[in-house]
């Protein structure tokens, strides 16, 4: 499977990235590189095995309706770039 | 032209548990910002989501009650998009195998019932909150919200109109309700619609092209949006234009919808199996004492309202639409043992009340009990109706127990025929006019003179004597 520079710039779009041409074709490679990877799994045999979702046999793995502690806001905040102490605070997303 | 408006609703409700749906953090709503956050509902790297079992339990009640198929085997998706409200990058919801699917509900809307399938209800989790900041024009963002659990249930586009839209989501809402599984308050964001919306010509088959009108937060904004879309789309096709498939938005205040921006409209979800959770596998046994807990549902409880305590249906329709009327009306027809009167208080009164001060009926200033012995005070000949209008006013303002008030303002009925027999006296002997009236067969004077006796009286007359004892006094 080939990635085109239009798959590419339909992922940035998504992400709301701007990339320059030359970030497009450097995208472009890296994805296609890494698609190639991925398609080393195509190899297996897999004959006689069964679909399944999630690498494990466990299912119905559950959490009680118990509350926990919260993160101190302060912590939380501090992996933002920035914040106005209360709350993440960004350029506006009205235009 | 005639048109078919062909509509599907999509709803989601807070689902009302105490924690998030993959976290312990609290759900409660209007909290300091930020300050219901840890790693796994801010999307920090390496943070593993473990589900709430109740968000399974909640889910399966709202498809037993909605008629649903509850899936054995099913399993969450990653639901793949950028926008800042959302951590991680991605929603986590279900896709191809929701958690119950193919039910129905009835409803109905100028007498006729009839069903609204119910496609799919799938558990999810709801995003963070934008806010816009007026000191420098930017966007804060609060994520106390992100994580909390949400149900979506998704219609079938069997709803025909304004009517028919309002009707399925009150209907839905008052199920939620019953079930304990949202408290539904739409003004708090905690249960929102979005229409799928399209038209076609009486007789065409084929589908016209269809609009969502997202997040809609009142009954009044969805029939308003819905009926302002069906004109838009007229008024396209009518002048050979063409509908464009978009998201719209509708602002409530302007009475206007209006179309997203492409940008943000570019829809790619890229769904896959969420690798984080494991599969959800459910028994006929769990499936089953789910079942067993399920509450008297409004259909019942009309049902029981109409045939065993003779409500109109009308208004036994009306109560039963939201659980927490219907237990108000519960409480108080049980403690004053007269479902009529309270149905009509409810009818006339105490809906007006909460749509005046904007409160839910748990919130109301009357409580049921101080309602049911307002009732029991006109039904003892304590006080009379009319000034139990005046006593309610004040009860709205006070929340005062009604005795007391009665007590206070000194507005005791007189029920003393002595006394009134003075007071019908010195009526009669001041209006010899009507007394004549009355003889010469017209029956207006009649109220008149009680009208004038109930002056005299501030309202406090018993009105069952003083018209007693007007006949007789006329009769003479």
């Amino acid at each position: 499977m080939a990635i085109s520079s239009e798959e590419v710039k339909h992922i940035a779009a998504l992400s709301m990235l701007n990339l320059s041409e030359e970030e497009i074709n450097k995208y472009t490679n890296n994805l296609q590189e890494i698609v190639e990877f991925a398609n080393k799994i195509n190899e297996l045999n897999t004959d006689g095995v069964g679909e399944s979702t999630v690498a494990t046999n466990a299912f119905n793995v559950f959490r009680k309706d118990e509350p926990r502690n919260s993160l101190d806001r302060e912590l939380l905040l501090s992996n933002a770039p920035t914040s106005n102490g209360e709350a993440y605070s960004l350029p506006s997303m009205r235009n | 032209m005639e048109y078919e408006v062909i509509i599907g609703i999509e709803v989601h409700a807070e689902l009302s548990t105490k924690t998030k749906i993959y976290c312990g953090c609290s759900t409660e709503f209007g909290g300091d910002p930020n300050t219901h956050c840890c790693p796994v509902c801010t999307g920090m790297p390496g943070a593993l989501p473990v589900l709430n079992e109740k968000v399974v339990e909640y889910a399966v009640r709202a498809g037993l009650a909605t008629n649903s198929t509850i899936s054995r085997n099913c399993k969450q998706d990653r639901k793949n998009y950028f926008y800042p409200d959302l951590p991680s990058g991605y929603q986590i919801s279900q896709f191809d195998l929701p958690l119950c699917s193919d039910g129905k509900l009835d409803i109905t809307v100028d007498g006729v019932t009839k069903d609204i399938g119910i496609t799919r209800i799938h558990i999810e989790n709801d995003a963070g909150k934008l806010i816009h900041d007026v000191y420098t024009g930017g966007t804060l963002v609060d994520l106390n919200r992100a994580g909390v659990p949400l149900i979506e249930i998704v219609s079938e586009p069997d709803i025909r109109s304004a009517d028919e839209a309002v009707a399925y989501v009150e209907r839905l809402k008052g199920i939620l309700e019953y079930i304990g599984v949202s408290d539904c308050k739409m003004q708090e964001g905690s249960l929102r619609a979005d229409v799928n919306l399209s038209i076609r010509p009486v007789g065409q088959e084929k589908f016209g092209t269809r609009t969502e009108t997202k997040n809609l937060n009142s009954f009044r904004s969805i029939a308003r949006a819905i009926n302002f879309e069906i004109e838009r789309q007229k008024e396209i096709l009518e002048s050979g234009g063409v509908v464009y498939q978009e998201t719209r938005r509708w602002d409530d205040e302007k009475g206007e919808g209006y179309a997203m921006r492409a940008k943000e409209e570019a829809n790619d979800y890229r769904y896959f199996p969420e690798p984080d959770l494991m599969p959800i596998r459910l028994s006929e046994e769990y499936i089953q004492s789910i079942k067993e807990t399920l509450p008297e549902l409004p259909e019942v409880r009309y049902k029981r309202y109409v045939e065993e305590l003779g409500l109109p249906e009308y208004d036994a329709g009306i109560i039963t639409s939201s659980k927490l009327l219907s237990d108000y009306f519960e409480v108080a027809a049980n403690e004053c043992k007269n479902a009529k009167a309270v149905s009509n208080w409810i009818m006339t009164d105490i809906i007006r009340v909460a749509k005046e001060l904007g409160v839910e009926y748990d919130e109301l200033p009357v409580s049921a009990i101080q309602l049911a012995h307002l009732i029991a005070l006109i039904d003892n000949g304590t006080i009379s109706g009319k000034i139990a209008k005046e006593v309610f006013a004040d009860m709205v303002e006070t929340s005062n127990d009604p005795e007391k008030i009665v007590e206070e303002k000194g507005l005791l009925q007189i029920s003393d025929e002595g006394a009134i027999k003075e007071v019908v006296d010195k009526v009669i002997a001041a209006n010899p006019q009507s007394i004549a009236d009355y003889k010469a067969g017209k029956d207006k004077a009649l109220g008149f003179l009680v009208g004038q006796c109930m002056k005299e009286m501030k309202g406090k007359g018993n009105p069952q004597i003083l018209n007693k004892l007007i006949l007789e006094e006329l009769s003479k």
